[in-house]
């Protein structure tokens, strides 16, 4: 690997791995996208006032092997370590002991999940008392088990993955919501087509199924609270997002080292480009209109297809919703489909999810059908040879990510 | 560019101009240095909580920054905000609030602490409820809106740039106790890759509260030596029994050479390159082999054009445990063979603890110091030398010694390595 400072190169998207509410593997999931018979997974009743989108079934055990492993991590872990074998495999460097070696891992991560029950334990029996303080440090230093943090520290998804997939060059974790994942994309294309790095693993994992996840997001009124309903269709003034569990990695080439090794691309991912703005009114809108001018989508281009990463959260997917209006009336966005009405809203992973899925539609040609009935997602089948993906946060961060076919 | 300020492999030339530290010995680098240089432990008998029924009770937390009622967001950030206001301050770049480049921050987790669930759970509005349900019910009263950013991990960040004006998307980082160090090869990289002309690189961590504690007790990982807290972290001693949790923070100002000499700014030193290898053996542990945190000195050292023999100071890990500093000395001389008999290697955690997701920032910090100030601080506690690690570890006293090329390393839980390299020249 060069370093040289002023070289760049194009940046491929040669492996894809999904676990979804919606299916195991990215065929699978893809599939049920586009089957207009498939309606979105849901559970309104585990976790009830909230919905969210449970996990497929799976057998981890088919990229987890050891149990004793398995053992070891919390949900959002397994499902990310699945997720990423998944990549690994679909760009044939699972196992390639001398890929894996120099392999880049950039993930996208929250914390694991608390031991709820032992919460609950230790909240009915505390108490106010002067000795609670003594009470708690007992309760907690018998019952937490031992290893727990190890399942929820940030790191630990890609410490998982290196354990169990061999994937060592080298193990970033990003943290801030949506925005880590679209960070995570932004960094890897950075470092590739700058040639500080050949071949990267890119993604994040989420455990939707958690009551201490909607604790967290509830706290400031961001989770939906009534029967589920698409991202366009929740109340603008108190919309909110519907969790949905799923883990997406993406295998990140330099075009040179994936032709080098023989492996063609779903796609190349032209550009990441990201922007926080406070969050005044309007602001979304301005900072989306200016990251989508830095990577050059502008009126008069081709057909641009918009996998939005909106969360249905308020007041933030109102305002993406106005500049995809625009967007679409000004002539450059050609359709809009919002794919957490149909998987959930999966925060660190949902900037993975969308440019797993942009790759997929590019390398299959076809779109999925609308995710709801509003008047801004449309039928589209005309052709397309690039996708733009937004991800903008909950609460901050906004983000653009450019996928076109691979020349 | 002119050839000057590009390095060896052409590459821009990075160097530090403001330096940023918070530690258990006190605010400000003058402070933490003062202590380090005289020998002084930051470790104290924890009094933020009540400690009876813990294993361990002592820590190095952070007292000199007022912070009540306690939170380790709130303490984090604002042991952040000092610790980058100083860096920015001295490196004269631009007024503090309009940083000309971007964030790269260090930080803990962002996670429900006992004294909200204890709020949420006993003022909700439906008691009948169990658990996290009634919980729930308080959260959607909207009354605890305030503590969201006790639980959103871009909070910290977020609440940096509004202070300090950074650029675009800040970046929240966690390689766990190689975090620090890793903001560093981000900021290091951006500059190279000729995005900016500046970074600002910060690590905080004020986790000093009862499950903060507790979880490492239960891994074993801490030093039981109560009785003596000014003694119990003895980094490279044959007694050693664990490391001490400590809170603190990190700050550097890196720019390009050519945009700070551009600007007459004063050089503090080079950042001459980092490495990186993750580990795949085991959550906790290293390879046997060591080949994880040797792979890591040695691309370090191939990032920063530099030979074994050009090390001429080690800032360590040097955490403490039996097991961390048994595998530092294992890869230092695997990579550096008879040159580290030479090579004098110190712990600033025998002073200032294990400030864990902070402690590469803090060790990057102290290492530009003791470059620019030609003295190596000690390591404490060196009473018991441990005969299978033959280290010259300054031992208890600081050395007046010039040095132009120091190696920092930081290693993390679940298999994250990162080091760095800092010289007086390009």
């Amino acid at each position: 690997m060069s370093d040289s400072p002023n070289e760049r190169r194009q940046v491929w998207i040669t492996g894809i791995g999904l676990l979804t509410s919606l299916g195991e593997g990215s065929a699978a999931t893809f599939d049920r996208l586009c089957d207009p018979a498939v309606a979105p997974r849901v559970d309104e009743t585990r976790f009830a006032p909230y919905p969210v989108h449970p996990l497929v079934t799976v057998d981890y055990a088919r990229q987890i092997p050891k149990k004793s492993d398995l053992r070891q991590m919390e949900g959002w872990q397994a499902i990310g370590v699945f997720a990423a074998g998944l990549a690994l495999a679909d760009a044939g460097i699972a196992g390639n002991s001398e890929i894996l070696d120099r392999t880049d891992l950039v993930v996208a991560a929250g914390n694991g999940d608390r031991d709820c029950a032992l919460d609950r334990k230790i909240l009915e029996t505390i108490g106010a008392e002067a000795a609670s303080g003594a009470y708690l440090n007992q309760a907690l230093s018998t019952g937490l088990r031992p290893t727990l943090y190890l399942g929820e520290l940030s790191n630990l998804l890609a410490g998982n993955i290196s354990i169990i997939h061999k994937a060592t060059g080298s193990s970033r974790t990003l943290k801030g919501e949506e925005i880590a994942g679209v960070s995570a994309l932004e960094n890897a294309v950075r470092r590739i087509s700058h040639c500080q790095g050949d071949v990267f693993l890119v993604g994040g994992a989420l455990n939707a199924e958690r009551d201490d996840l909607l604790l967290g997001y509830e706290l400031a009124g961001n989770v939906w609270q009534q029967a589920y309903r698409p991202v366009w269709e929740r109340d603008e003034t108190c919309g909110g997002f519907v969790p949905g569990s799923a883990g997406a990695f993406l295998v990140l080439e330099a075009r040179e080292h994936a032709e080098a090794r023989g492996k063609s691309p779903y796609a190349r991912l032209s550009g990441v480009v990201s922007d926080r703005s406070r969050r005044g009114t309007g602001e979304v809108i301005s900072v989306l209109e200016t990251l989508a001018e830095t990577l050059g989508v502008a009126p008069g281009g081709r057909p641009l297809p918009v996998l939005s990463g909106a969360s249905g959260g308020a007041p933030a997917t109102g305002e993406e919703r106005a500049f995809l209006e625009g967007s679409m009336e000004a002539g450059f966005v050609s359709a809009v489909r919002a794919y957490g009405s149909r998987l959930g809203h999966t925060v660190e992973a949902h900037a993975p999810l969308g440019v797993a899925l942009a790759a997929m539609a590019l390398h299959r040609g076809t779109l999925f059908p609308p995710c709801d009935t509003s008047a801004l997602e449309k039928p589209f089948d005309g052709p397309f040879d690039r996708v733009l993906v937004t991800g903008v946060g909950h609460w901050r961060g906004e983000g653009l990510a450019l996928i076109e076919k691979a020349t | 560019m002119e050839p000057r300020h590009l390095d060896r492999k052409g590459r821009p030339i990075v160097v530090v101009t403001g330096l940023g530290l918070v530690t258990s010995l006190g605010r400000g680098c003058d402070t933490t240095w003062a202590g380090l240089v005289a020998g002084r432990s930051g470790i104290r008998t924890i009094t933020r909580f009540p400690t009876e029924n813990l294993r361990t009770t002592i820590a190095g937390t952070v007292d000199s920054i007022e912070c009540e009622p306690y939170s380790a967001y709130e303490l984090s950030s604002r042991i952040s905000e000092a610790a980058a206001e100083e860096a920015i301050r001295q490196s004269g770049i631009a007024p503090v609030g309009r940083f000309p480049g971007p964030l790269f921050i260090a930080t803990p987790p962002s996670e429900f602490e006992w004294p909200l669930l204890r709020r949420l759970y006993d003022e909700s509005p439906e008691p009948q409820l169990e658990g996290y349900k009634r919980m729930l019910a308080a959260a959607r009263t909207g009354h605890y809106s305030g503590f969201q950013r006790q639980l959103e991990f871009a909070s910290i960040a977020d609440r940096m740039q509004d202070r300090f004006g950074t650029v675009g998307e800040p970046v929240s980082i966690c390689t766990a106790c190689a975090s620090g160090a890793t903001t560093v090869q981000m900021g290091l990289e951006a500059i190279r890759r000729g995005e900016t002309q500046a970074a600002l690189c910060v690590g905080a961590d004020a986790t000093v509260h009862p499950e903060g504690l507790i979880r490492f007790a239960l891994l074993s990982a801490l030093s039981t030596e109560n009785a003596y807290p000014e003694k119990a972290s003895k980094p490279f001693s044959k007694n050693r029994d664990g490391f001490v949790i400590a809170e603190g923070g990190g700050a550097l100002v890196l720019e390009s050479l050519a945009a700070a000499e551009a600007r007459g700014a004063k050089v503090l030193a080079v950042v001459k390159g980092c490495g990186e290898k993750a580990d795949e053996f085991h959550r906790t542990r290293s390879r046997p082999d060591g080949a994880a945190i040797i792979g890591a000195i040695r691309k370090t050292l191939a990032d920063a054009c530099v030979a074994p023999e050009d090390i001429d100071y080690i800032n360590a890990h040097g955490t403490s445990t039996p097991e961390n500093d048994k595998m530092e000395y294992f890869a230092l001389d695997a990579v550096l063979g008879e040159h580290l008999r030479r090579t004098p290697i110190s712990s600033n955690k025998s002073m200032v603890g294990h400030t864990l997701i902070a402690a590469g920032s803090v060790e990057a910090v102290i290492s530009v110091l003791t470059i620019e100030r030609g003295v190596l601080p000690p390591t404490i506690n060196y009473d018991v030398p441990d005969p299978e690690l033959p280290l010259d570890v300054v031992p208890n006293k600081a050395r007046e010694q010039r040095v132009k090329t120091v190696l920092s390393n930081s290693f993390g839980f679940g298999g994250q390595n990162v080091c760095v390299v800092f010289s007086s020249e390009p």
